[in-house]
């Protein structure tokens, strides 16, 4: 029995590669397994880290119950096997229920990424009901005083304990998702107990990727190389302590890596996602990078179509787009050259090696800018929303 | 609340998938796949026989039988690969164990 994982945040698609083993890893790009769907943007908390785009797509402009559904249906058709609903808050939307109920009608397996401060035990009953498969909540620490300050939104941790419990008592997989930084780090093994404490399945413990509003929030929220080290040795000891118990996935942060991270499983290879107004995308940072023109599900092409053919998802797929150092090197079919968003953010172009790498020109430049903003006292948040961020107020900022 | 997380199989167990796992035909691939949070697996042939039977009412002795008659194979050994193979998806979180009725 051959085991393949299909995880949309470390690795989204080995379970592809398993599928499809037959071709090289620099040629598969068949349909992915698992779609991303950002249903809106529109989110209650203002995590400082959050992933979505800062330019924000406006509720206005979102897909509607029927165009979604539309979506989900063509997804199921052309082999997608699961749908995670992430945005933005999801539950935000009010056609949820509708969606996962599509999902379900339609064969595809249905996740739920939710900040949980929206949800009430009925809501979480009707999509239990619905045929809803898996939660995520994400936590922002592990007490109300750090959590959150982070989330800012109050009482934001006290609600996702409440509906932690609720999904397992509708006999739910709970997945707790715990972003990482120098604010909360602290926190780890104390949120490693509280994911035991809740029942839950499976705890991400990811470090924040910086990008989009993460990056304008980079000197507030950087861990020290020491913070990382003490890290990585609390999430191995919990990993062997708690086999069989809860399983751990690790999401280093790339600024502290050796090799960048092979970001979605390579660019257009194992995975896709829908931004709320409907773009098919890369990744769901790709719209940072400006000059690429994304298709729209509501455009006359299928989604297959864009997937296989249109001119984003083919600019950097596979290997020869590459320029050096990542043209000759032997890690280009292991990593694809990292994150494009991140080489974009950091270099001016999409198309450079990513900095997280050693082998990187600007890499000593980047990683240099970074220990000196972890080691600042610079605690001070931009909150995320739709305004362009708001800043924290006060004068003590945690640490 | 949910089954128990640790389950020992033997050939006393009635395993079933639980309500959070599927397994199912990808016709896209024509291959057989279990769906499972944030994973999907790709079982072999026996694997998808073996799971076929896991509808919490048959025992593991019982596929036992039925597999050992059906490709006339010694008894211990179909036993010995069946429970191997059912532990390490029960371990993985993708089995449970039938509930004990209560009526």
């Amino acid at each position: 029995m051959s085991e393949i994982l299909a995880n949309s945040k470390t690795d989204p698609g080995d379970g592809l590669a398993a599928l499809e083993a037959r071709r090289s890893p620099a040629e598969t790009f068949g349909i992915p397994l698992a779609v991303l769907a950002e249903l809106t943007h529109r989110c209650p908390l203002q995590c400082p880290y959050c992933s979505n785009p800062v330019e924000l797509d406006r509720a206005g402009s979102e897909l509607t119950t029927e165009e979604w559904k539309k979506v989900l249906t063509e997804l199921a058709q052309i082999g997608v096997l699961q749908i995670h609903f992430s945005g933005g808050e999801p539950t935000a939307r009010k056609d949820l229920v509708e969606l996962v109920q599509h999902s379900s009608d339609v064969g595809l397996y249905s996740n739920l990424i939710t900040s949980a401060v929206l949800l009430t035990r009925e809501k979480l009953g009707a999509l239990a009901d619905a045929g809803l498969c898996h939660v995520q909540i994400s936590f922002q620490g592990n007490e109300p005083v750090v959590a959150d300050r982070v989330a800012g939104f109050k009482d934001a941790h006290e609600k996702k304990i409440k509906v932690a419990k609720w999904t397992r008592e509708v006999d739910l997989p709970l997945t707790v998702n715990a972003v990482m930084h120098r604010q909360n780090l602290h926190q780890l093994p104390d949120i490693i107990q509280m994911a035991v404490d809740l029942d839950a399945d499976r705890l991400e413990v990811a470090n924040v990727q910086y990008y989009g509003w993460a990056l304008k929030n980079r000197a507030a929220l950087m861990p020290t190389l020491k913070q990382i080290e003490e890290t990585s040795r609390i999430v191995e000891e919990a990993q062997a302590r708690l086999k069989g118990i809860l399983a751990i996935d690790y999401v280093v942060p790339d600024y502290y890596a050796l090799r960048p991270k092979k970001c979605m499983g390579g660019w257009g290879r194992q995975f896709f996602n829908i931004s709320p107004a409907g773009k098919i995308l890369p990744c769901h940072a790709a719209e940072s990078i400006t000059g690429l023109q994304f298709e729209s599900v509501r455009s006359n092409h299928s989604i297959a179509w864009i997937w296989q053919n249109s001119e984003a998802f083919n600019r950097y797929r596979g290997t020869a787009w590459m320029p050096e150092p990542c043209k000759s090197c032997e890690f280009k079919e292991i990593d694809f050259g990292g994150c494009r968003c991140q080489a974009f953010a950091l270099t001016g172009d999409a198309g450079n090696t990513d900095p997280a790498c050693t082998l990187s020109p600007k890499h000593q430049e980047i990683f240099a800018q970074a220990e000196r903003e972890a080691a600042s006292d610079n605690n001070r948040f931009l909150y995320r929303n739709f305004a362009g961020g708001t800043l924290e107020t006060g004068g003590e900022h945690g640490a | 609340m949910a089954g128990p997380r640790h389950i020992s199989v033997s050939e006393a167990s009635r395993p079933v998938l639980p309500r959070h796992t599927k397994l199912r035909f990808d016709e896209t691939r024509q291959v057989w796949v279990i769906l499972a949070p944030e994973r999907v697996l790709a079982p072999d042939e026996i694997a998808v026989e073996v799971l076929k039977l896991c509808d919490g009412v048959r025992s593991v002795g019982a596929m036992v039988d039925q597999l050992a008659v059906k490709y006339a194979a010694p008894r211990e050994a179909i036993a010995t690969d069946v429970i191997a193979m059912l532990q390490d998806l029960a371990d993985k979180g993708f089995l449970t164990e039938a509930r004990e009725k209560t009526s």
